[in-house]
C-alpha cells in the first residue's frame, strides 16, 4: 500500500467513490426524499437542492397523515414497536430452542439427526405463500389468528433454521476435548455447555441472532395475513401510505429511514461479530 | 505389586454397535496397574489405545466389562467424579483464559489459598519450561508450548490417575528428552499413577515402567521394555518392538538326534537341542513342517558364519552400521557397532546362532525365546 504512486492513489479513490455511490445511491436518495414534500419529490427533473422539511417525520410520529383527500390516522410508531417486539421475541425464542439443538446436532450422532436438521433448513426454502393458507385456517381454528403469540410462533420458524445451522458450524469448530477437560476438572455436562461451549460459540450465536433478527424484521407476508392493524409490523404498516389520493412518497421515505435505522445500528454495532461469525462458522460445511 | 489401583476387567468397546458395520475397537481388555506405576499404551493408530484412555476418562462408554479406580467402579461415574486428570492430544486449552489461568483453572474446584495455588502453578510451569508465557493466551503460543501447558494443566491437579494422550508429540527432540526425565521424576517423587498413549517406542521405554502393546483392539503383551525385547509374546510384539525390527525367516524343520534342525535355504542350518525346549515347543516342532524364526538385527554377526547374504544397502549411522541384504528371499538386517566394508551387490557372510533365535508357532505365539542378553 505504501509504495503506490500518487496517480494510483487518486485512481483508487475515484474507483472507491464510484462503487460507494453506486451502492449507496438508493439509500441516500431515500434519505433525501424523506425531507421533501410530495410535490418536491414528483417534480421533473428532480433537484438535489431543496428546502428540507421535517413534516414527513412529524406526520409519522404524530400519526396524522394529511393528504389532499383529508386527514388519515396511521399508527407508524406502534407498527415500529410491533416490529421490534415481534422480531426480538422470535429471535429470543429461536435462540433458546436453537442453540441447544445446534449443540446436539454438532456433538451427537443420532438416528435421523441429519434428516431433522435438513428438514428444519428446508423451512427456509419453502415459499411462504404455500403454507400461508393452511396456516391461517389452522390459526383461525385454534384462535391464534391475530395474536402476538401466533405471529411470534411463525417468525420463530424463520429464525430457527438460520440459528441452528450457523451455530452448529460454530460448535463443530470447538474441539469437544475442551469441554471434556472442563468436565474432568469436576464440572457437570450442563456447566460445560453453559460455561465453555456457549461462550466460545458467542460470536456465532451473535451473528446468527442478528441475521435472523433482520430476516424477521423484513418479513411481510406472514404478518400481512396473520395480523390485524394493531399488531402489524412496519413492513405491513407501510401499506397505509398508499392512500386514495395518491402515494405519499415523502412519508414512505421517512418511514423507511426510521425502520431501517434500528437494524442498521444493530448491524453496525455487531459488524465485527457478523463478519467473523459468518466467515468462521457457516461457510465451512 | 499388591492390589492394583486401576483395574480393567474384560473391557470391550464397540462403536456403532447397532449399525451394519460395528467397529470393535477394544476386545476383552484386562489390565491391572499398581500405585505409582507409569504405563505406556503403545501401538499403531487405530489399535484401540486412545479408546482405552477415553473409556477410563469417561468420554466413551464401556460396552462391556468394568473399570475400577481405587476400588470405585468408575465406569459408572460421570467424568467429573472419577478423580482422573488428563492431557489431551489436541491440547484443548480454554481460549479466553491466559496460560496461568488455564493451569490454575484445574485447581479451582479445590479450596486452595491464592498463594498456594500460584505456588503450584509456578512449580509446574518451571518443570515444563513455560514460565515466560504464563500471561499469554493459548492462541498466541506455538503448538509445542500449548502442549506443555496442557501437560501442566493435567499434572498440577491432585488426581488418582493421570492420563496423557501423546503428551510430547509436538515437542522438539531435545526438549522432549529433558521433559521426559523431569516428568518421570515428578511422577515418581509424588507417587503419581499415570497412563500415557504413544506410538513412539523410545518415549514408551524412557518414561514407562511397563508397556502395554496393543494391536487390533487386543492387548498383545503387558510387560517391561526388557521383557518385551527378550521375551516377546508373539510375532506382532516381536516385530513391533525394537529398532530396526526383528528379522523373521521361514525355516524348515527336520528332526535330528535329540533335537531339531531348522534350516533356512541351503546355507543356514540351526541345531536346537531338545532339552532346551519345553513340552509345548517340542510338540509344535515335531508336528510343524516349517515355521517362523526371528532374530534381532543386533544379534547377527557380520563377516563370519555360513549364511551368504547379498548386500542391498550399507548405512553408517555414526555409531553403528545397518547392513540390509537378501537371504533366501527374505530381507535381513544386521546391526554392527563398527564400519563394514561391503558394497551393494557383494556377498557377505552373516552368522546366525541357534541361541539367539526366537521360534514362533503357526498362530504367531512365541514358543521359544532366545537366551536373554546379560545386562
Amino acid at each position: 500500500m505504501e509504495h503506490s504512486s500518487l496517480a494510483g492513489r487518486i485512481f483508487r479513490g475515484i474507483a472507491l467513490a464510484l462503487v460507494l455511490v453506486f451502492f449507496m445511491f438508493p439509500i441516500v436518495w431515500i434519505f433525501l426524499m424523506s425531507f421533501q414534500t410530495n410535490e418536491q419529490i414528483l417534480r421533473i427533473p428532480p433537484r438535489l437542492v431543496f428546502e428540507p422539511t421535517l413534516g414527513n417525520y412529524a406526520a409519522l410520529i404524530s400519526g396524522q397523515l394529511r393528504t389532499t383527500a383529508g386527514n388519515l390516522e396511521i399508527s407508524f410508531v406502534h407498527n415500529l414497536w410491533n416490529s421490534f417486539a415481534l422480531s426480538s421475541a422470535a429471535v429470543v425464542l429461536a435462540l433458546l430452542l436453537g442453540v441447544p439443538a445446534a449443540y446436539a446436532f454438532a456433538r451427537f450422532k443420532f438416528k435421523l439427526g441429519e434428516t431433522i436438521a435438513f428438514t428444519l433448513l428446508s423451512f427456509r426454502f419453502a415459499p411462504p405463500l404455500l403454507v400461508l393458507l393452511p396456516l391461517s385456517l389452522y390459526y383461525q381454528d385454534i384462535g391464534l389468528n391475530d395474536t402476538y403469540f401466533g405471529i411470534v410462533w411463525v417468525y420463530q420458524l424463520i429464525a430457527l433454521p438460520l440459528i441452528l445451522w450457523i451455530v452448529r458450524g460454530y460448535f463443530e469448530d470447538i474441539s469437544p476435548d475442551i469441554e471434556h477437560a472442563y468436565r474432568l476438572a469436576g464440572h457437570s455436562w450442563r456447566e460445560a455447555f453453559t460455561r465453555i461451549a456457549v461462550p466460545l460459540a458467542g460470536p456465532g450465536i451473535a451473528a446468527a441472532g442478528l441475521l435472523s433478527f433482520i430476516f424477521c424484521w423484513n418479513n411481510f407476508v406472514f404478518a400481512l395475513i396473520l395480523a390485524s392493524a394493531d399488531k402489524q409490523p412496519v413492513t405491513v404498516g407501510a401499506l397505509a401510505f398508499v392512500t386514495a389520493s395518491g402515494i405519499q412518497y415523502g412519508q414512505i421515505a421517512a418511514a423507511i429511514v426510521l425502520s431501517v435505522t434500528p437494524t442498521l445500528l444493530l448491524a453496525l454495532y455487531a459488524q465485527r461479530y457478523l463478519v467473523e461469525g459468518l466467515s468462521l462458522g457457516a461457510v465451512k460445511g | 505389586m499388591a492390589m492394583g489401583i486401576l483395574e480393567l476387567r474384560s473391557v470391550d468397546k464397540v462403536y456403532a454397535s447397532r449399525s451394519k458395520t460395528p467397529v470393535h475397537a477394544v476386545r476383552s481388555l484386562d489390565m491391572e496397574i499398581g500405585k505409582g506405576e507409569i504405563v505406556a499404551l503403545l501401538g499403531s493408530s487405530g489399535c484401540g489405545k486412545t479408546s482405552t484412555l477415553r473409556m477410563i476418562a469417561g468420554f466413551e462408554s464401556v460396552t462391556a466389562g468394568s473399570i475400577t479406580l481405587q476400588g470405585r467402579r468408575i465406569h459408572e461415574l460421570p467424568p467429573a467424579r472419577r478423580k482422573v486428570a488428563m492431557a489431551f492430544e489436541g491440547y484443548s486449552l480454554y481460549p479466553p483464559l491466559t496460560v496461568r489461568e488455564n493451569i490454575a483453572f484445574a485447581l479451582k474446584s479445590r479450596q486452595l489459598s491464592r498463594a498456594e495455588m500460584s505456588r503450584r502453578v509456578d512449580t509446574i510451569a518451571h518443570l515444563v519450561e513455560i514460565e515466560d508465557i504464563l500471561d499469554s493466551y493459548p492462541r498466541s503460543i506455538s503448538g509445542g508450548q500449548q502442549q506443555r501447558v496442557s501437560l501442566a494443566r493435567a499434572l498440577v491437579r491432585d488426581a488418582d490417575l493421570y492420563l496423557l494422550d501423546e503428551p510430547m508429540g509436538q515437542l522438539e527432540p531435545q526438549l522432549r528428552a529433558v521433559l521426559r526425565g523431569r516428568i518421570k521424576s515428578l511422577l515418581a517423587e509424588r507417587e503419581m499413577t499415570a497412563i500415557f498413549v504413544t506410538h513412539d517406542q523410545t518415549e514408551a521405554s524412557a518414561l514407562a515402567d511397563r508397556i502395554a502393546v496393543m494391536e487390533d483392539g487386543v492387548l498383545q503383551q503387558f510387560a517391561s521394555e526388557k521383557e518385551l525385547k527378550d521375551r516377546p509374546a508373539n510375532l506382532f510384539v516381536a516385530s513391533f518392538i525394537g529398532e530396526p525390527p526383528m528379522n523373521l525367516l521361514e525355516a524348515d524343520v527336520s528332526r535330528t538326534d535329540g533335537g531339531f534342525r531348522l534350516s533356512v535355504g541351503r546355507d543356514v542350518a540351526l541345531q536346537i537341542e531338545g532339552d532346551a525346549l519345553d513340552a509345548v515347543a517340542r510338540k509344535t516342532l515335531e508336528t510343524a513342517p516349517s515355521l517362523r524364526i526371528g532374530i534381532r538385527p543386533q544379534k547377527i554377526a557380520v563377516g563370519s558364519g555360513e549364511a551368504r547374504v547379498r548386500v542391498a544397502s550399507n548405512q553408517w549411522l555414526g555409531d553403528q552400521s545397518h547392513i540390509a541384504g537378501e537371504l533366501c528371499g527374505h530381507l535381513v538386517i544386521a546391526v554392527t557397532p563398527g564400519r563394514v566394508a561391503a558394497r551393494p551387490g557383494e556377498l557377505v557372510p552373516f552368522a546366525i546362532e541357534p541361541r539367539h533365535i526366537h521360534i514362533f508357532a503357526a498362530d504367531g505365539t512365541c514358543i521359544h525365546h532366545a537366551e536373554a542378553a546379560a545386562r
